[in-house]
């Protein structure tokens, strides 16, 4: 836990400054400090579904992003593309710089093992343990017992999770269970993690703890992406904000709300934008 | 590690899904049996219908009483004659008393002994031997037949004793081993439906297990592992029962019973290993082959 929790803080301070930098200037096409870009991406499923429609845009390292849309404009597909679920029609992705469509079948799960992903339905393994689940992250990657014995009660305890264990996921609320699988997902330390609607089945309450710990998970330098319906949510963090609408991307705006409309700024977490320590937040992970 | 992880987590499978894993187990036991059953007895039937096979004959009646210069000079050319695998020579004597103790009281009515000298012969190839008949007896133009010898008095193999014989048995060897073909057909597909049948219930986790980034040999292994013990399982379950129905009810009438003593039939330990390695084996391939379509993400 000191180990991890001392790593957390180091990284902590250095994303703070990328984030304030964030702050001040887009990110660029072609800049090497980009964690994700997009140029030009087509996606069209058989006839109605809608699939992603000449989609731009570049995300730099260490940034929040939101993914906001409503259903069928084209978030799940980005995140398909992006963990190379689905290929893209047109256009190319650019991760970490690298130019994913040049991925072999062989590459692809060495390649998914540098991105976490969160999903709305958690897809955790329904007869592992709490424990098992996300050890199995670290199995994939050929870890040693020790290794494993080191991390994953080092991940659960900041996950909030360390008495359940050894419960299965079926005897886990809804925000346990997606704790579990952001767990899974950042135990390796990707610099990437995706996260496609992690809170669209859980209550406000429990949602603003995982959108915690997500942008938790961000200030140790990861880059997090998030497909979310949540306007609240999106409202209080004011991040980059990108909207798709019928998969084009329609806006894209730094601290920007869920709606386009311009409105006065009422956050109530005010703290999570400017990156401050705030203790009563911090508090809420340490328990 | 990486061995001793599969091994475990094959068995954490079968424990978790304890009711496809027992179908998949129940379903190698159940082809197995039968095919271990089926084997041997496809096996002594196709044995004994060689042996059928090998009792065609072709018998020789000479001239009643025939010279001994004239049953030496047959002999010697039934020696010659091509396709002829054994000549035996059953005296006038011979056949009578061998006649008599089939049917005592006919011969005891008859009296006297109105058999003749024969040769028994046996062909090479007992689908030859009405070849043999008319190569020894060869027909005229006018619908009878003559001899090759005037000492032969006429060649018969009782021509529908054996044509009978010869498509009885051609028959029971095609139909058991269509039988055969069948069975190991049926087997195959029960056994991969099965593994398939537990594959399917699990593709969600396969999907999870690709979205974390593990490679499909990773995934693949512990479900090839999980086949190969259900096949071994469930195939030494049951070579146990064939074990026991050996002792229990074949080798007591082993004795009573010419079938089951075939000289031919195959070893138990043979049809033992065969029955492991078909169970193993294909469980092992099913288990592959259904896990394929799934990990196509």
């Amino acid at each position: 836990m000191a180990a991890l929790e001392d790593d957390l803080r180091a990284r902590d301070t250095v994303a703070a400054q990328r984030a304030a930098h964030a702050g001040a200037s887009p990110a660029r096409p072609g800049d090497p400090a980009n964690a994700i870009e997009l140029r030009a991406v087509t996606k069209s499923y058989d006839v109605s579904k809608a699939g992603l429609n000449a989609a731009t845009f570049a995300v730099r390292r260490g940034e929040f992003v939101f993914l906001v849309g409503q259903t069928g404009s084209g978030k799940s597909t980005l995140m398909r593309l992006l963990i190379k679920e689905l290929e893209p029609d047109e256009g190319r992705i650019l991760v970490a710089g690298r130019d994913i469509s040049q991925l072999t079948r062989k590459q692809v799960p060495f390649y998914r093992r540098n991105i976490g992903v969160v999903f709305q339905d958690f897809k955790l393994l329904p007869n592992r343990t709490v424990h098992d689940n996300v050890a199995y992250a670290l199995q994939v990657t050929g870890s040693s017992r020790k290794e494993i014995r080191a991390k994953v009660p080092d991940i659960l305890r900041l996950t909030g999770l360390s008495t359940k264990l050894h419960h299965l996921p079926d005897q886990l609320s809804g925000g346990e269970q997606q704790r579990v699988s952001i767990a899974r997902a950042f135990v390796n330390h990707p610099p990437l993690l995706l996260a496609d609607e992690p809170t669209g089945n859980l209550d406000p309450e429990t949602s603003i703890g995982i959108m915690q710990l997500l942008y938790r998970i961000n200030r140790t330098g990861t880059t997090v992406l998030v497909a979310t319906h949540d306007h609240a949510m999106v409202d209080r963090m004011r991040r980059r904000v990108i909207e798709l609408d019928d998969g084009r991307i329609v806006r894209d705006e730094l601290g920007g709300r869920y709606d386009a409309s311009p409105d006065v700024n009422t956050a109530e977490f005010g703290a999570l934008r400017s990156g401050d320590d705030e203790p009563d937040f911090d508090d809420a992970f340490n328990d | 590690m990486t061995i001793g992880f599969f091994l475990r987590e094959a068995l954490r499978s079968i424990r978790r899904n304890a009711v496809p894993s027992f179908a998949a187990l129940a379903s190698v036991l159940v082809t197995l049996l039968v095919l271990g059953v089926f084997i041997p007895i496809v096996q002594a039937t196709t044995g004994a219908a060689n042996d059928v096979r090998g009792r065609v004959l072709v018998n020789v009646y000479l001239q009643p009483d025939a010279p001994k210069a004239d049953i030496d000079r047959v002999h010697a050319l039934l020696g010659r004659t091509d396709g002829v695998k054994r000549v035996e020579f059953v005296s006038s004597e011979r056949a009578y008393r061998e006649e008599r103790k089939k049917n005592p009281e006919a011969y005891e009515l008859l009296g006297s002994n109105p058999l003749p000298d024969t040769f028994r012969l046996t062909p090479d190839d007992p689908d030859e031997a009405l070849k043999l008949v008319s190569a020894l007896a060869p027909q005229t133009p006018g619908g009878g037949r003559t001899t090759a010898d005037p000492a032969i008095e006429s060649v018969k193999s009782s021509k529908d004793d054996t044509q009978k014989i010869l498509v009885a048995t051609r028959v029971v060897k095609l139909t058991t081993g269509l039988l055969a073909v069948l069975l190991v057909i049926a087997s195959v597909l029960l056994i991969s439906n099965t593994v398939r049948l537990s594959v399917f219930s699990r593709r969600r986790e396969v999907q999870v297990m690709k979205l974390v980034g593990a490679t499909d040999g990773f995934i693949r292994w512990p479900f090839v592992i999980e086949g190969m013990v259900l096949g071994a399982l469930g195939a030494l379950l049951a070579v146990l029962l064939l074990g026991v129905m050996k002792v229990a009810l074949v080798d007591p009438l082993v004795a009573d019973f010419a079938l089951l003593a075939a000289p031919d039939t195959i070893g138990f330990g043979f049809l033992v290993a065969v029955l492991m390695g078909t169970g193993i084996l294909v469980s092992a391939l099913g288990s592959a082959i259904s896990l394929r379509r799934f990990l196509q993400v």
